[in-house]
């Protein structure tokens, strides 16, 4: 099977079409793409799955995923996928967000999304910046971190502590899973790989609302190089948006 | 034997795949492709032991091994 760690071969997953991408160079959106077409393969379920892509840098995921994927106006992925699962509940849908799409203009959605308990998947995919709109601070930007907006660094005082999602909505009853990983290393993008493939299993057992955080760089508006980006996650974003699974 | 192949136009030279590689088979330091990047390649392509560590952290699906 396509991506099998276990297997010395390696070839493209049939879910995820053979194009270039538009994403820059070391941007984790490529690598949490390919994390979920090889879950899919490896669960057998591309002919039934739906995905619903964000406003951000993956608004055109639906050009790269080999299934069926819609687009949403910004923020609104979980109320879509929410009717999609309700029409056709045979489906396993799921949203993939970034942070500015799920934690700050869609903030309303993601909550109330989890509290009734939809059955649905949600993949954050965690940067810590605007990517797409040219790097502005992000609600979950940490405090210090320069951005487009606050070259001087976030201010705890005017803008307060970057937001932890996933444990904003462990709490709520709706939540089934709730995980955080990082692609800071392959040992870690391997872990993250089990917790959005769980996240899926979920999703056919029949388990309620299931969310996946993916920290992940921005090598671009973070000013770094790939490599060093990689290390930022390591040393700075991962202490405070500590892994594992936070609620299962 | 696993053989590596790395997509010359596919790859946009992040140099990821060069930080993971436990033998250090892969550098960037080869020219410039059409897209104006330095791709990676495998300088020692017999001494790959198909670990995969470089195609888990390729961001581009760039890198594929082949089981001979």
């Amino acid at each position: 099977m396509t991506g099998n760690p276990e297997k010395s071969a390696y070839s493209r997953p049939e879910s995820l079409r053979d194009v270039p991408t538009h994403f820059c160079a070391g941007c984790g959106h490529g690598t949490v793409h390919r994390i979920i077409a090889e879950v899919i393969d490896d669960l057998g379920i591309r002919e039934r799955t739906v995905g619903v892509a964000p406003v951000g840098c993956a608004v055109v995921a639906y050009d790269y995923f080999n299934f069926d994927v819609t687009e949403a106006a910004h923020g609104r992925p979980p109320a879509v996928a929410t009717g999609i699962k309700r029409v056709r509940p045979d489906l396993v849908v799921f949203t993939y967000q970034g942070d500015g799409d799920l934690a700050a203009i869609g903030t309303a959605e993601i909550i109330h999304a989890a509290n009734r308990g939809e059955n649905i998947t949600v993949i954050f995919v965690n940067n810590g910046i605007y990517g797409m709109t040219g790097g502005q601070m992000a609600p979950t930007t940490l405090v210090g971190q320069p951005t487009a907006t606050c070259p001087g660094g976030r201010d705890f005082q005017l803008a307060g502590p970057p937001i932890k999602v996933c444990e904003m909505l462990a709490p709520l009853d709706g939540t089934d899973y709730i995980a955080r990983g990082a692609l800071d290393s392959p040992a870690h993008t391997r872990t993250l790989k089990g917790y959005i493939r769980q996240a899926f299993l979920n999703k056919l057992e029949g388990r309620r609302f299931s969310l996946v955080e993916a920290l992940t760089a921005c090598p671009t508006y973070w000013r770094m190089t790939p490599p060093a980006s990689l290390a930022r996650i390591r040393e700075e974003i991962i202490p405070q948006f500590p892994l594992g699974v936070i609620k299962e | 034997m696993p053989r590596i192949s790395i997509n010359q136009s596919r790859c946009k030279g992040c140099g990821l795949c060069v930080e993971v590689c436990p033998k250090h088979l892969i550098s960037v330091d080869r020219g410039m492709n059409k897209k104006g990047v330095y791709p990676s390649f495998c300088s020692r392509p017999e001494d790959c032991t198909g670990c995969l560590l470089c195609v888990t952290a390729c961001p581009d699906v760039a890198i594929t091994i082949s089981e001979d």
